[in-house]
């Protein structure tokens, strides 16, 4: 179970597309191209913090 | 002679900002305009300099997480305090966004001189435009029950989650003030980038090696 109710969830979605547009665009001129860093970088931020979400509730089970 | 000299200097200095990204040039036109413009207001630059569709996504992206911060924190996360007990560091982030973070400086400044010596805010004071941006009222204390602490209770995951929005608001408009001053960012965030500049880096010895 977790901590806190997984709505909280929710407050990631729109940093998650804010950051990762704003991202793209500070790198890109193209908008194609700035569409397509944005996904990567949603992608790597989510794989990221998913990890430290696993890893965190792993340990939150040991103890 | 003077006419030659200016031959000569108009170009090389109109060049200096014209850059090309992505198969686009880009007239950057005059830089340190362009950043206070993007800092005063997010994307403002980029419409200056006529690069107005990320202009548009800058605009929309930056005032509207600082703006669901702002509301998901009751309107009490943005207040410039530096005082002992209540320094707001938060406020530091939260100017990134420029003029909508500025009323707050008006507000800290009318606390500031309505606190007496002792630290507390004088009896009778009333913070203008109905309390928009206004620091809390003083004493400030973590041990005791005080007007943050009535926010946290009020607005609760709210108050910390719009804290982090408006400053994370901030924090992406310095990138966007310096995307405004010198063009894109060349350096790739991820390793994914680094395949087609090598594909490129082997067509170009080869080319060099014929």
């Amino acid at each position: 179970m977790l901590p806190i109710s997984p709505t909280y969830l929710l407050y990631y979605l729109p940093l998650i597309v804010s950051i990762s547009l704003v991202f793209g665009a500070t790198r890109h001129e193209n908008t194609s191209l700035i569409l397509q860093h944005a996904l990567g970088t949603a992608r790597w931020i989510t794989g990221f913090m998913t990890i430290i979400f696993v890893i965190l509730y792993g340990i939150g089970l040991v103890i | 002679m003077s006419a030659d000299k200016s031959k000569f200097t108009e170009p090389s200095m109109a060049n200096m900002n014209v850059i090309e990204v992505d198969g686009q040039q880009i007239n950057l036109r005059n830089r340190v305009l362009a950043a206070f413009l993007a800092w005063l207001v997010p994307g403002a630059g980029h419409f200056y300099q006529g690069r107005y569709a990320k202009g548009s996504l800058f605009v929309v992206c930056i005032l509207a997480t600082w703006v669901l911060g702002f509301a998901l924190g009751g309107g009490h996360v943005v207040y410039a305090s530096f005082a002992p007990g209540d320094v707001r560091w938060h406020y530091v982030l939260q100017a990134g966004v420029g003029a909508a973070a500025l009323p707050a400086l008006i507000q800290g400044n009318q606390m500031r001189v309505n606190t007496d010596a002792n630290g507390r805010t004088a009896r009778g004071y009333e913070p203008r435009w109905g309390g928009f941006m206004a620091p809390p009222h003083r004493p400030v204390s973590e041990d005791n029950a005080d007007e943050v602490s009535a926010w946290y209770a009020r607005h609760g995951a709210g108050y910390e989650m719009g804290s982090w929005y408006t400053m994370i608001a901030g924090l992406l408009n310095i990138l966007v003030i310096y995307d405004a001053y010198a063009g894109p960012l060349a350096i790739p965030i991820s390793g994914r980038k680094k395949e087609p500049s090598e594909d490129k880096a082997a067509e170009d010895y080869a080319l060099l090696d014929s």
